[in-house]
């Protein structure tokens, strides 16, 4: 298509936008869960690399709002309707949310991968941003990318392979 | 402004001396378990964002197999041992006098994954028990866990703690290399992540306490 095309990368307690043909990419997740809002019919996404389920859990006043579900998915939605998205047309895709180690002593934060999942969940329901696909759980890392043009999300994992949703 | 912003050099410099001794009986543990010379680095205390964290060891995408364990009493924290996927079964094939276990293709051979754990073991015990002797803090390993797959995926497992409190870690990075070893890329890092709350007690033990 575009030889130009740039892939923007998101890091971790990252949020970022992108117009087609750029795609937006981040990488490494394991417990995390990337989030990709988009509006297919002006081809706009914006994805946040979330690490922690609830704001409340910060133990800093400043607070990063890109690194907690309700704060990054909300600033997500702010900056996407700022950028010319509707907001009745914007759709979600989410991945990540794993369990990458196994403990009998374990702590709450050995399970934050559920935790990050149910949060996510529950914020975009509170926007009505409706979830049409995911890849969640599990107990490998996950390197996504998404296109504002097709609005497919890829996912690449090193054990079960590459796929689609 | 977070802790992290307010430590001192005097701290810093504490902080690298926990990782000497630590990574420095580990690395005499591994060298006596796989009968070989082990070189081991001055230990870095690194201040590093999240991202920064997975530079360290390649990327975030970087595939690594990782032995990974809570410290559990006084001063809470996580541990990792990282080495390359060719290292750790260079490790296994050592150990068992066959070359059979290789991470190509899942599921793989229970007794290098056994053997593996083992090293876990055996290194966090000898890091753990030099750290606590010497500080005089009560830590316990718990039981370590073991994955390969993505820097990123693992690496931020540990990240967990420190990032309620902070943006950045503190990490006492040990690297570790077979100096016979003709493959550059044999190397491993010990990374030891204090929870935000270990710090003063750390501190307090050495006598570097600010506050």
């Amino acid at each position: 298509m575009n030889a130009t095309n740039q892939i923007v990368k998101v890091g971790i307690a990252d949020v970022k936008l992108a117009n087609a043909p750029d795609t937006l990419r981040t990488t490494g997740l394991g417990s995390c869960v990337g989030v990709v809002i988009y509006d297919l019919s002006i081809k706009l996404a914006g994805m946040a690399h979330v690490m922690l389920p609830d704001s409340t859990l910060s133990r800093n006043g400043e607070l990063n709002k890109m690194k907690f579900a309700d704060t990054a998915i909300d600033l997500l939605i702010e900056q996407l309707l700022e950028k010319g998205a509707r907001r009745y047309a914007l759709k979600s895709k989410i991945a990540g949310g794993a369990q990458m180690f196994t403990f009998s002593t374990s702590s709450d934060m050995m399970r934050v991968g559920n935790r990050n999942v149910e949060a996510v969940t529950e914020r975009l329901k509170h926007h009505r941003v409706p979830i049409i696909a995911l890849d969640i759980g599990g107990n490998n890392g996950r390197t996504i990318e998404f296109s504002p043009e097709s609005g497919i999300l890829k996912i690449r994992t090193v054990n079960m392979g590459e796929s689609e949703i | 402004m977070s802790f992290i912003e307010k430590l001192s050099t005097y701290q810093l410099d504490a902080l690298k001396e926990i990782g000497n001794i630590g990574a420095g009986n580990a690395a005499t543990a591994l060298s006596k378990l796989l009968n070989r010379k082990i070189d081991m680095q001055t230990p870095a205390v690194r201040i590093a964002s999240f991202d920064e964290t997975m530079e360290l060891v390649g990327g975030a995408e970087k595939v690594i197999v990782s032995v990974f364990l809570r410290i559990e009493g006084e001063a809470p924290g996580s541990m990792f041992y990282l080495f390359s996927p060719e290292q750790a079964e260079q490790f296994v094939h050592h150990i068992t006098g066959s070359d059979e276990f290789s991470f190509t293709k899942p599921p793989y051979p229970e007794m290098g994954l056994s053997i593996l754990h083992e090293i876990g073991n055996i290194l966090s015990g000898s890091y753990l028990t030099a750290l606590s002797d010497f500080t005089q803090i009560n830590m316990q390993p718990s039981v370590p866990s073991l994955s390969m797959d993505m820097a990123g995926a693992i690496i931020s497992e540990g990240l967990m703690e420190l990032s309620r409190e902070s943006d950045y870690a503190i990490i006492i990075d040990t690297t570790i290399q077979e100096p016979e070893s003709e493959t550059e890329d044999i190397e491993g890092h010990f990374f030891l992540l204090p929870d935000p709350e270990s710090f003063e007690r750390i501190f307090t033990a050495l006598g570097v306490n600010d506050q």
